[in-house]
């Protein structure tokens, strides 16, 4: 990691050379963070109003024309342009003869078989059985037990629609995402690269480029690959790079002074060392394919994501969490199977398993029935077709509705009360503040804040994002959402460190609420929409509330490791000394978990500014809007495109300040 | 290792034959069920865009091709934009419920000549101003736009800013209420609330606890069968009075919604596109194929093949 050099800041008070030094430049720096904001407010005070450089919803500015004939043109001549004839069209026959393959391996009837080759029996085997070699006999059992409850729920056909595409998402992702997180552990020039293009690739709402991909690879299974791929490469690139960057130097030196070539080194040491790392990339990877379910529903692509978008277009809350509960059960299989296996090798070492010497033959067995389930569904239809109708779905179908109904009708005079607190009390006096002080005014505040919190380095980043965002012709809605953005980071954060300190604290605690919290990630944000707008209304707080939901769930989990990082011995001696509880999260934990909390900062915050496009769904306008609007209005493509690049700079500020503050408050 | 080998080998093996035992219908054995009738149909790519009324369109659309003309039916759940782009590449067929779309009209029939209009559908088409029946009925006075200044001050909300609260917004319509309030000179602010879900949940919660809701609706719509909401009048649509986005001080028009085919299509004589060419029904039946769809949650071929069964005489038209 190329970490910035520290110089004192220029605080215009003059530093003593004395010893703390530290704690002085501290308390000199929230001095300076309070001029600023001073500054800002009296500036307000005065120039309120004026440049706030506004544009009306249906306004475009030269830059959103230009992108809109850009799009016209590439459309008009995609049959003659030999881009397309030879590049774009071979990409989607391969992916797309891929895709059809799994598909018709594990989901689509082919040919004259009006079932897939592999029925239900054979899938449920294949899964137990795959998972035990990978993993252990715990998630062997969990994998069979979900995947037949996704039968039971009636959705086992959406279920292997969901899963043919994630699988072959994934595939193609690795294919690309290993070599190059390779090459940029290796190199640092690559990594400086490849780094604002991932970002770019995470940050960029889909919306945004769905429909060039439709354009590009045509509407089917392959333009559905593709789009699963550019959001869900990414952490495994980054994570694989990471892992090989901290390979220890001496053994790497080691490998090379016995003689072994780069490739020796590579292949022999760097890749076996790093592999759990890498690991759990790609359980990310697989979590990231299957958060895409949903939006790539909206290009046709079958599955679990289908069946949510139709029970919305009437409101069935309930056929939509039965649909979403099939995703979550699906993720958290996938990911403790990920994590099983990534683990595998050294709990088998640690475990001195008595049935170790075991292992080779009962894998041998294993296989052998795996195969013959193969065989029966593929044969016989009664494991071919998944039996019943489904009557576990229904009911929780049914349930779903109960609760969102009781909750809707006894709960919403409580919410309006909290909706309007928060609203009034913070966002709005914030948001005026935002949009309505001059552009340059929030801009240099902006570029102050960053010199002050992450060096100079994060302040020319901010320079320039301010720059491009003013740019982009949307600087008042950027600093609308921006005020939303921040105002769900501050209440992820408040959330974050009471749970995250809990959990941490308690591991009973830990145990249960995780699975909710896997759950809140992966649950489609369209499933629970309707229950929040009907108990918050369409504003910007139910957008608020969505992004808590998706973004609390991340700081939890970070800050609740930070906490139980902390030694023990520590938390022990402050116990000796009297401090109580309290005292010790205080005073001991928290700040002991500093790192912890500032990378849950900066995660929850993108979280949470992910999830501004499902925000402008329900109310939040602003960015959100701009960008739903693009993909479904062709006069505004130009602006959605120039909304979601908005969303992109927001991004990649703050998260260049927010890590410059940690790398600080690590050293 | 090799005991373990043979006793593994001999488990599996009897476990096999015992489950092959049992036995049960073999895959394929009876696949004799099939629609024999492939005709000279051969496959039709029909787009579904995203709500009701366009998918009871396209349900019995696909019904009839499917059950009369012995066609091969694809349907393609794909957003309006996605769906035109469709023509060109050869991967949509029809669209079956267009709303206005003059821009991609422009792009796709005009410039880039891949799709062709296909006739109405019969269903008309109403954008404007609703306010829940409850609210119509306690103050009728509500449904003029020039009466909407005097309640302004009820319909406040957290996002209003102290105006009246519009709340507008699918973005899938055009819209010009931004400017209709400014033109109108009217105390209001338009919320853009987002997406469809959102408009209905605001209505169907305004209209049970008695709330003050104005906002942009449309019908036809399968929620006018739960809530029938109320259009306030709004200065009379004239041609060419919407001509200016910037100036625009009246009404919405009347969209007549027709039927859009790939240029391709059209010209291929299959028998699905004198289907799709001859479709055409009021707003009563598509609200009530919708009500089954939405409302009964019936699956879309089961509420198609309900309405054709009691409709023959209609369907008989589509396909002679």
């Amino acid at each position: 990691m190329t970490v910035a050099v520290e110089k004192p800041e220029k605080t215009g008070i003059a530093e003593p050379p004395a010893a703390p030094v530290k704690e002085t430049r501290r308390i000199s720096r929230s001095m300076v963070i309070g001029a600023i904001l001073v500054v800002w407010l009296v500036l307000f005070a005065v120039l309120r109003g004026k440049q706030t450089l506004t544009l009306a919803a249906a306004d475009l500015t030269d830059l959103h024309r230009w992108i809109n004939d850009l799009n016209d043109s590439i459309g008009a001549n995609r049959n003659s342009n030999p881009l397309f004839l030879y590049f774009f069209n071979e990409i989607r026959l391969v992916i797309d003869s891929l895709v059809t393959f799994v598909q018709e391996l594990i989901s689509q009837p082919t040919g004259d078989r009006p079932v897939p080759q592999i029925g239900w029996l054979g899938i449920v085997g294949i899964a137990g059985y795959v998972s035990w070699a990978v993993g252990n006999w715990r998630v062997a059992l969990l994998a069979v037990a979900g995947f037949t409850f996704l039968g039971l729920q009636g959705l086992w056909q959406e279920s292997m629609d969901t899963l043919a595409l994630t699988l072959s998402a994934v595939l193609v992702a690795l294919l690309f995402a290993i070599p190059l997180g390779v090459w940029a552990g290796l190199s640092d020039r690559v990594n400086r690269i490849i780094t604002p293009l991932l970002d770019f690739m995470q940050t960029m709402p889909t919306f945004v480029y769905l429909a060039p991909l439709t354009l590009f690879f045509l509407i089917g299974g392959a333009s559905a690959t593709i789009a699963t791929v550019i959001y869900a490469a990414p952490p495994t690139i980054r994570i694989t790079a990471h892992a090989i960057r901290n390979v220890s130097k001496t053994t790497v030196e080691a490998a090379d002074s016995l003689g072994a070539t780069r490739r020796q080194s590579l292949l022999k040491v760097l890749l076996p060392m790093s592999k759990r790392t890498v690991v759990m990339g790609v359980n990310q990877t697989i979590m990231a394919a299957l958060a895409m379910v949903t939006i790539a529903a909206l290009i046709d692509a079958p599955g679990l994501g289908k069946t949510v978008v139709q029970a919305l277009q009437s409101l069935d809350v309930g056929t939509a969490f039965n649909a979403g509960l099939a995703i979550v059960v699906m993720a958290i299989v996938l990911d403790r199977v990920t994590t099983a296996a990534s683990t595998r090798e050294e709990a088998a070492r640690n475990s001195k398993n008595r049935f170790l010497a075991w292992r080779r033959p009962l894998l041998g067995a294993g296989a052998a029935i795996a195969a013959v389930l193969v065989y029966l569904s593929h044969t016989y239809l009664w494991a071919a077709e998944f039996p019943g109708e489904g009557s576990t779905g229904s009911a929780i179908a049914r349930g779903a509705d109960t609760v969102t109904t009781w909750a809707q009708d006894n709960l919403s005079g409580l919410t309006n009360a909290f909706r309007d607190a928060i609203t009034n009390g913070l966002l709005n006096p914030f948001q005026t503040l935002l949009t309505d002080s001059p552009w340059w005014l929030v801009g240099a505040v902006l570029i102050a804040l960053a010199v002050v919190l992450g060096g100079w380095r994060a302040g020319i980043t901010t320079a320039v994002c301010v720059g491009l965002l003013v740019g982009t012709g949307l600087w008042s809605d950027g600093m609308t959402t921006l005020a939303s953005t921040l105002v769900a980071t501050v209440l992820v954060m408040v959330l974050g460190i009471v749970f995250g300190v809990w959990m941490g604290r308690s591991t009973l605690v830990d145990r249960l609420i995780r699975p909710t919290l896997d759950a809140a990630q992966v649950m489609p944000p369209f499933v629970y929409l309707v229950p929040f707008l009907a108990l918050f209304g369409a504003t910007r707080f139910t957008a608020i509330v969505a992004a808590i939901v998706y973004g609390a769930p991340v700081a939890m989990k970070i800050i609740a490791d930070g906490i139980r990082a902390v030694p023990e011995t520590t938390v022990e001696a402050a116990t000796s000394a009297g401090c109580n509880t309290w005292q010790i999260i205080t005073k001991v934990q928290l700040p002991m978990a500093r790192s912890a909390l500032t990378l849950a900062t900066n995660q929850g915050l993108i979280y949470v500014l992910s999830m501004v496009v499902v925000g402008g769904l329900v109310g939040a306008g602003a960015l959100g809007y701009d960008v739903v609007a693009g993909f479904s209005q062709g006069q505004l493509y130009g602006k959605g495109l120039a909304a979601g690049l908005a969303i992109v700079l927001l991004g990649v500020m703050f998260d260049r300040i927010t890590q410059a503050a940690a790398r600080r408050a690590g050293a | 290792m090799a005991r373990q080998w043979r006793a593994g080998a001999a488990g599996i093996a009897i476990l096999g034959l015992t489950l092959t035992a049992c036995g049960g219908a073999k895959v394929g054995e009876d696949s004799a069920g099939g629609s024999d009738s492939s005709g000279k149909c051969g496959t039709f790519n029909l787009a579904v865009n995203p709500w009701v009324g366009y998918e009871a369109n396209a349900a019995v659309i696909a019904y009839v091709a499917e059950h009369d003309l012995g066609c091969k039916v694809t349907q393609k759940d794909l957003k309006e934009e996605i769906a035109w782009q469709g023509f060109g590449t050869g991967e949509v067929d029809a669209v079956v419920e267009n709303w206005g779309h003059d821009d991609l009209k422009k792009k796709y029939i005009t410039d880039q000549k891949t799709a062709v209009e296909a006739g109405t559908t019969g269903n008309k088409g109403l954008i404007g101003w609703y306010v829940p029946p409850w609210l119509a009925k306690a103050h009728p006075d509500i449904t003029d736009w020039n009466n909407l200044d005097k309640y302004a001050a009820e319909f406040k909300t957290s996002e209003s800013g102290g105006k009246g609260q519009l709340l507008d917004g699918d973005p899938s319509f055009v819209t010009n209420d931004e400017a209709l309030v400014k033109n109108l000179k009217l105390d209001y602010k338009v919320v853009y609330a987002g997406s469809e879900t959102a408009l209905i949940q605001a209505f169907r919660k305004a209209e049970k606890d008695k709330e003050w809701v104005i906002g942009y609706f449309y019908e036809p719509q399968w929620f006018m069968s739960e809530v029938p909401l109320v259009k306030v009048k709004l200065p009379e649509y004239k041609d060419g009075c919407d001509a200016d986005a910037e100036k625009v001080n009246c009404d919405y028009p009347v969209y007549d919604l027709d039927k859009i085919v790939s240029a391709k299509f059209a010209k291929s004589g299959s028998p699905a596109y004198d289907l799709v060419k001859n479709f055409n029904w009021t707003n009563d039946d598509q609200n009530v194929v919708a009500k089954y769809i939405a409302v009964d949650k019936m699956a879309p071929e089961a509420a198609a093949k309900k309405w054709v069964e009691a409709n023959r005489a209609k369907v008989e038209a589509w396909i002679k």
